[in-house]
């Protein structure tokens, strides 16, 4: 049900975006309107959830580490599992966020009908982070790719991601390993959130919307190339003109050139609001991103608030002399 | 903030990445590619199906000339046209030395939208297109669209790639 509102959403989304792209007048505002206000919504929503968030205090190290914390000298510490050294911690972060280690950690529980009943069973878990990683760089390079359409001249390393990503040379335009990649990747993330039981017990609208809207995008997308072809040129002076800064609207692109736009402008505006965010957040990932030197540093609590302190040293300095009369041993004469 | 130097100058690179293609735009001229279109002729097939399908149809007609030994195509219309490379360039491609009236420039980019280099023959004007960017090569460079035609067969002369 959770799974049905997410995709009666979307296919809102998409009526809106075929009634826009078929109405001719309703263009410039689809065409050159919503990208700039997502845009905008985009950046400033990205900025506010990350300031808030950096507002937050992180008095202390956090280390949830599954390494050999520095000990004594013929103790073999895990350096960048339970790094002591900024470079430890941003080889450990660059994992983290390149290859997601803490995803590849992921394990499975099962029971297991054993001899003495049942049993408790832990095992690897790999598809998860598989097809995480399939998604997340195919749609980093689906991303790169598109900047075709927003740079005049292209740059020569962009043509090599695109004549990489296209070296099969099947079919005509040539299919991109990166959609092929990307549409399995995908489903493969919402069937399993709609086959598992105990993740479809967990799940959200906000879960499936965000993967049915990504679909949604990919689809038109592709379609869009492959099959229900749109005029490139055109395409590329409506996002140059938004690039430039001097918006044209070309007269003759394909509605389903604005479904596609309008999706994406969606998930633009979508996604400072949402569980999206994880791309700022992973970098704040307290437990990941500070040095596990606890013992080794001494840290202060940043808002302690200021005692006054009236030391001995001091103490005997106000009343040495009157120490003295009563007979009092002082430390200093 | 705690280590809020750090948050802010990562969100001002986050935000300098993503407004990169505005900078990099800076002060260019939104213009499109420059191609040779007859005035008033068609292209073998209609001007949208030919800008949508135009690869394909070089497929085919490699496949129908080269496996099967046809030499010539009838379009959806009942024209004859031979199947040559040679067929494209009478219009598409016209030597710098042949100023022909054939060659007509179109400026891609109008302010009042509405303007597409395939589309546009009716204003004609009289500049040449330079040889060397004819034909394939402004719109595929322009669309970052590379052909891999170019791997067997030689270029027209003074093209580049």
């Amino acid at each position: 049900m959770k799974a049905f509102y997410s995709f009666l959403a979307v296919i809102v989304l998409i009526l809106v975006a075929i009634i826009g792209g078929s109405i001719a007048n309703l263009h410039f505002f689809f065409g050159i309107i919503i990208p700039y206000v997502a845009f905008v919504l985009f950046v400033g929503g990205f900025i506010y959830r990350i300031i808030k968030w950096g507002r937050s205090p992180v008095p202390y190290r956090i280390p949830t580490t599954c390494g050999q914390q520095k000990s004594l000298p013929w103790i073999k510490q895990a350096k960048i599992e339970n790094p002591t050294s900024a470079l430890g911690v941003i080889v450990r972060m660059a994992s983290e966020v390149l290859l997601f280690r803490s995803l590849f950690r992921n394990t499975k529980t099962e029971l297991r009908e054993g001899e003495n009943g049942p049993q408790l069973a832990y095992g690897s878990a790999k598809w998860l982070w598989l097809g995480s990683l399939a998604f997340h760089w195919s749609f980093l390079i689906i991303v790169i790719r598109h900047l075709r359409f927003f740079l005049e001249p292209i740059p020569v390393a962009l043509q090599m991601v695109d004549s990489v990503d296209s070296m099969l040379q099947i079919g005509l335009p040539q299919i991109y390993i990166t959609d092929l990649l990307f549409l399995a990747a995908i489903t493969f993330l919402f069937l399993r959130r709609v086959c598992v039981p105990r993740i479809k017990y967990i799940s959200l609208p906000a879960d499936y919307f965000p993967l049915l809207l990504i679909f949604g995008i990919a689809v038109s997308g592709i379609l869009m190339r492959y099959f229900d072809k749109v005029d490139l040129i055109s395409v590329k002076e409506l996002a140059l003109g938004i690039a430039t800064l001097h918006p044209v609207l070309p007269s003759d692109i394909g509605a389903i050139f604005y479904v596609h736009l309008f999706l994406i402008c969606c998930l633009f505006v979508y996604f400072p609001t949402s569980k999206l965010m994880h791309m700022g957040g992973i970098f704040m990932s307290p437990t990941r991103n500070m040095i596990s030197n606890n013992r080794m540093v001494r840290h202060i609590n940043p808002w302690n608030h200021a005692v006054e302190v009236h030391s001995y040293a001091e103490y005997e300095d106000e009343f040495r002399e009157k120490m003295k009369k009563a007979g009092i041993p002082v430390e200093k004469e | 903030m705690y280590k809020g130097g750090r948050i802010i100058a990562s969100l001002v690179v986050f935000v300098a990445i993503l407004a990169f293609p505005f900078f990099y735009n800076l002060g260019k001229a939104n213009a499109g590619p420059v191609i040779n279109v007859p005035t008033g002729s068609q292209c073998v097939e209609p001007v949208a199906y030919m800008r949508a399908n135009h690869m394909q149809l070089l497929n085919q007609w490699r496949d129908e000339y080269v496996r099967q030994g046809k030499t010539v195509y009838v379009n959806s219309q009942g024209k004859s046209f031979n199947i040559n490379i040679d067929t494209c360039l009478q219009c598409h491609y016209s030597n710098s030395s042949t100023t022909s009236a054939t060659a007509v420039s179109h400026p891609a980019v109008s302010t009042t939208g509405a303007s597409n280099p395939a589309v546009n023959t009716t204003e004609a004007s009289n500049s040449v297109v330079n040889p060397s960017d004819q034909f394939c090569v402004t719109c595929h460079n322009y669309a970052s669209v590379e052909p891999t035609c170019w791997s067997c067969h030689n270029l027209p002369e003074g093209a580049n790639q």
